[in-house]
Formats: structure tokens, C-alpha cells, sequence
């Protein structure tokens, strides 16, 4: 199923453990604001989205499915 | 899978543990015995954002509303395991019932160590739980400018004090090591944590034990006796001098506890049985090191490993690299990496003096760390770097030519 990571960044401390995860989808640059690099990946990369989203220390990170898409 | 799975606590390790084992497509029973009244909540801000008041308890929980209703959890509130029996993977519970799984998580955590001479003492606060962070929090809130006095300067003492004195409480550390948490950061750099305090007007005494406390005619805490004489006004304490692992339920019941449950290299204490979070001492692997880490970050992977243990897809031992963080005041502290006492210590950007800076730690021969304050892309660099494994030399090199790369 598609989806969609979403970032909260008013949470968003740029601890940059999701760039650690999963660092196609995620970059802390040197400006120290994360960029997303794909907000709808591709699927195979969902388990790697979930991976950094159980562990970003501000649970800032959502994956919302696009299969009921408005 | 049809298994069914006990989980013995509720926190973090418990709940990312159920949530992937969900995600993997488990669909046997999951239970969790929760000693709280409280669902699974994360507990960082409870030394920070909740306990300043700056978010209340809706912003704790660890399990989304959709996500409770998916995982259908059998949830045993207010309860606590009190035995178990190995051969047949029977948790017994405080309410004389017992519980039988194919597979049991042992997730109990750790609790907080007592200040002895302070029971019962009215204004003494330790700090683990929702409950307690919300009693320190109304008890900071009714007493404006309050004199705190934080016992023990590890990170809960860190942030227990930058929250209160940025609140406008006058606080105190006291802490009995010459360096605070030397342990985990080494002495240069525990050193300089213990420096940001004085930046923000808390007076920190090291190598300074408690001798006493002494509570007023009213039954509350008034003064703390300090080993070298001298004695501190006391409106409000709080103890943070670390924890011990939850694991006296287990006592008798044959598995091996020694500071923790011992686990083999896959997180698994006997057949079918394995261990994750606070409580869970194993052999890392990669530092060739036997460890049991208290990281929030280490809760959330050893959960999802064994879950993937239970899964049957993790075949590989659990072989992480430590890391953690810690706000203090406005700074970021961030460690990743096992460095011991007397490792090389070496600036790679930044400076102290600008508040803003990484370092990297060496035994001579590997990269065995990286610290980073206000620097959080830094140190992830140097976590790849750990994980890679590469040499002194080579973490020396790399930094010499993002140096002026840059």
C-alpha cells in the first residue's frame, strides 16, 4: 500500500536518527533542519520508514497510508 | 503465527516489541502486564517538556489510538508478574492468576535508587513514572523560586535541574563523583557537561555526599547535610542516582540475574524466554563487551529485535551501537558509541567555548565514540563511522578532510 511520511516539525529536534535508518528519506543537512528527501516513497522502502519513525526520540515521524486517497 | 506472546511490562521496549510483532504479522494472543494505570507513555518529557508543564499527559503516549485498537492487546492493568516458571512459560500474577505463553518478553525495566534516611519525608521526589514526574510537577508549581536540591548529576539530575532553574527555581547538584556521569562520557567531556549548569546559575558541589536530611516540625523535607559540613536549604529534593533492574519477581525462578536478566548474544534468557530494555544484560557483539543499557533508543531496538526474534526472522545477534541524548537547558547532548575511561578524546568541529561542538573518542586503535553537543548531524556522521568499524587513524582522517572540505 502507498503512503506517506509525514514529519511534525514542531517536534522535530533534528537528532538525525532517522537520516541513520533510513537516509533515502531523511537528511539533517548543515543548516541542522531535516529535509525529507520522498514524502510518498516507494513500498520497499515502508519497512525502513517504520523503523525510523519507532525510533526518532520525538516521535515525529507518521506514515499515513494513501489507499483511500481523497 | 498463531503463538501467543506474554510481555512482562509496559513501557517501551514492551510497546515497540508488540507493535512490530503486529506489523510482522503475528496474530496470536499478545498480553501485557502493566504494573501503571496508566497505557504505555514515553517517559523523556518527563523530565523535561511534561514536568515544566509546557505539555500536559495527552502528548505521552506511545501507542496511537488506531494503533490500540489494531493490536488488539490484552492489557492487565495495575498489575504486576510476581513468578515465573520457565519449563512452561507461566508468569504468575499479583492477583494470584497466571498467565501461560508460547513465548514470554521480560520487559520490566528498572527503578529508581532511595536516598536511605528519606522515607517518608514529605518534598522528596524520585523520578520514573508519569505519577511521579506529575507530584514533582505540581509540588515545583506551587512553590515559585523554590530551593531545589537535585541528588546525583547523571541525566536525570541533569535535566531535572535545567528544567527547574530555567523555571526560576534556585537549584542545587550535589553529586559524590569528582566528574559528573565520567562513566558514560568520559571524563573531559563529563566534565564539560557538568560545566553548562553554572552557565544558567545552578551551583553544582562534586565530590559531595549526602550525609542526612533533615524534615521540618511540618514533616517536610528542610535541609540536606553535606558530607564536607555544610548543610543546603531544602524546599523541594529529588533523587536521581540511578536505578536497578526489576527483577526480584524472578528471583527463585532459575534464570540467571546478575545486574539484569542474562541473556544470551539474541536478547533470549532461556528457551523461549528473552529480555528487553532496562532490565536486559547481554553480550554485544560488536564491543565484545557483556552490556545492559538504560538508552531510551536501546529499549525501542532490543524490543523490535525480539520481536523479530519471535517472528523467526532475526537470525543475527543483537549487535547495536549505543546511543543516546539528553536536553539540558537549550543544548543537545548526544552520545553514540561505547568509549571507556582514559580513551583519546578529540574535537573534529566546533568548539567548546561556542557551545556548539563534536568529539570523537579512540583507544589508539578504533573509533569508540562520538559526543556531540548542538551537533546532532555530526554525530550521526560518526555513528556510521562506528559502525563501519573503521580505525583511530582513519575517524582522524575522515575528520581532517571534512575540515576542509567544508
Amino acid at each position: 500500500m502507498a503512503f506517506k511520511v509525514v514529519v511534525n516539525f514542531d517536534l522535530c529536534e533534528s537528532n538525525a536518527i532517522c537520516m541513520d535508518v533510513a537516509p533515502e528519506l531523511f537528511e539533517v543537512r548543515d543548516d541542522d533542519f531535516l529535509y525529507v528527501l520522498q514524502d510518498t516513497p516507494a513500498d520497499d522502502l515502508r519497512e525502513k520508514a517504520e523503523a525510523a519513525a519507532d525510533r526518532c526520540p520525538k516521535q515525529a515521524i507518521t506514515l499515513e497510508d494513501l489507499a483511500s486517497q481523497q | 503465527m498463531t503463538s501467543s506472546v506474554v510481555i512482562v511490562g509496559a513501557s517501551l521496549a514492551a510497546s515497540r516489541c508488540a507493535a512490530a510483532l503486529r506489523r510482522g504479522g503475528h496474530d496470536g494472543a499478545i498480553t501485557v502486564i502493566n504494573a501503571e494505570a496508566h497505557l504505555p507513555y514515553d517517559r523523556p518529557p518527563l523530565s523535561k517538556q511534561f514536568l515544566s508543564g509546557e505539555w500536559d499527559a495527552d502528548r505521552l503516549p506511545l501507542l496511537k489510538p488506531e494503533q490500540l485498537t489494531e493490536f488488539e492487546i490484552d492489557w492487565r492493568m495495575q498489575t504486576t508478574a510476581t513468578a515465573l516458571d520457565v519449563d512452561t512459560r507461566t508468569v504468575t500474577l499479583d492477583d494470584g492468576s497466571t498467565v501461560q505463553g508460547d513465548h514470554v518478553v521480560i520487559a520490566t525495566g528498572a527503578a529508581p535508587r532511595r536516598l536511605p534516611g528519606t522515607e517518608g519525608i514529605a518534598g522528596v521526589h524520585l523520578l520514573r513514572t508519569l505519577d511521579d514526574s506529575t507530584g514533582l510537577r505540581e509540588e515545583l508549581a506551587a512553590r515559585p523560586n523554590a530551593s531545589v536540591v537535585v541528588v546525583g548529576a547523571g541525566f536525570i539530575g541533569a535535566e531535572v535541574a535545567a528544567t527547574a532553574a530555567t523555571a526560576g527555581h534556585r537549584v542545587t547538584i550535589v553529586e559524590a563523583a569528582a566528574v559528573p556521569m565520567e562513566r558514560g562520557l568520559g571524563a573531559e567531556m563529563g566534565a564539560f557537561c557538568g560545566s553548562l549548569h553554572a552557565d544558567h546559575g545552578v551551583d553544582l558541589r562534586l565530590s559531595t555526599g549526602v550525609t542526612g536530611v533533615r524534615a521540618g516540625a511540618d514533616g517536610r523535607i528542610a535541609a540536606v547535610e553535606l558530607s564536607d559540613g555544610t548543610e543546603l536549604v531544602a524546599d523541594v529534593l529529588v533523587v536521581g542516582i540511578g536505578v536497578v533492574p526489576s527483577t526480584a519477581w524472578l528471583d527463585g525462578s532459575g534464570l540467571t540475574l546478575d545486574d539484569g536478566v542474562v541473556c544470551n548474544a539474541h536478547c533470549e534468557a532461556a528457551p523461549g524466554i528473552h529480555a528487553a530494555g532496562d532490565v536486559a544484560r547481554w553480550p554485544n557483539e560488536r564491543f565484545g563487551e557483556v552490556m545492559r543499557v538504560e538508552h531510551w533508543d536501546n529499549a525501542v531496538e532490543q524490543g523490535i529485535h525480539v520481536a523479530k526474534r519471535i517472528l523467526g526472522e532475526a537470525t543475527e545477534p543483537f549487535a547495536p551501537i549505543p546511543w543516546f541524548w539528553s536536553d539540558q537547558y537549550e543544548h543537545k547532548i548526544q552520545l553514540a558509541g561505547r568509549p571507556k575511561a582514559g580513551d583519546l578524546v578529540e574535537i573534529v568541529t566546533g568548539s567548546m567555548e561556542e557551545r556548539r561542538f563534536a568529539a570523537i573518542y579512540g583507544d589508539g586503535e578504533r573509533l569508540t565514540g562520538v559526543f556531540g553537543l548542538n551537533r546532532p548531524r555530526h554525530v550521526m556522521q560518526y555513528r556510521r563511522k562506528l559502525a563501519e568499524g573503521v580505525s583511530w587513524a582513519d575517524a582522524l582522517h575522515f575528520a581532517e578532510e571534512a575540515r576542509s572540505g567544508s
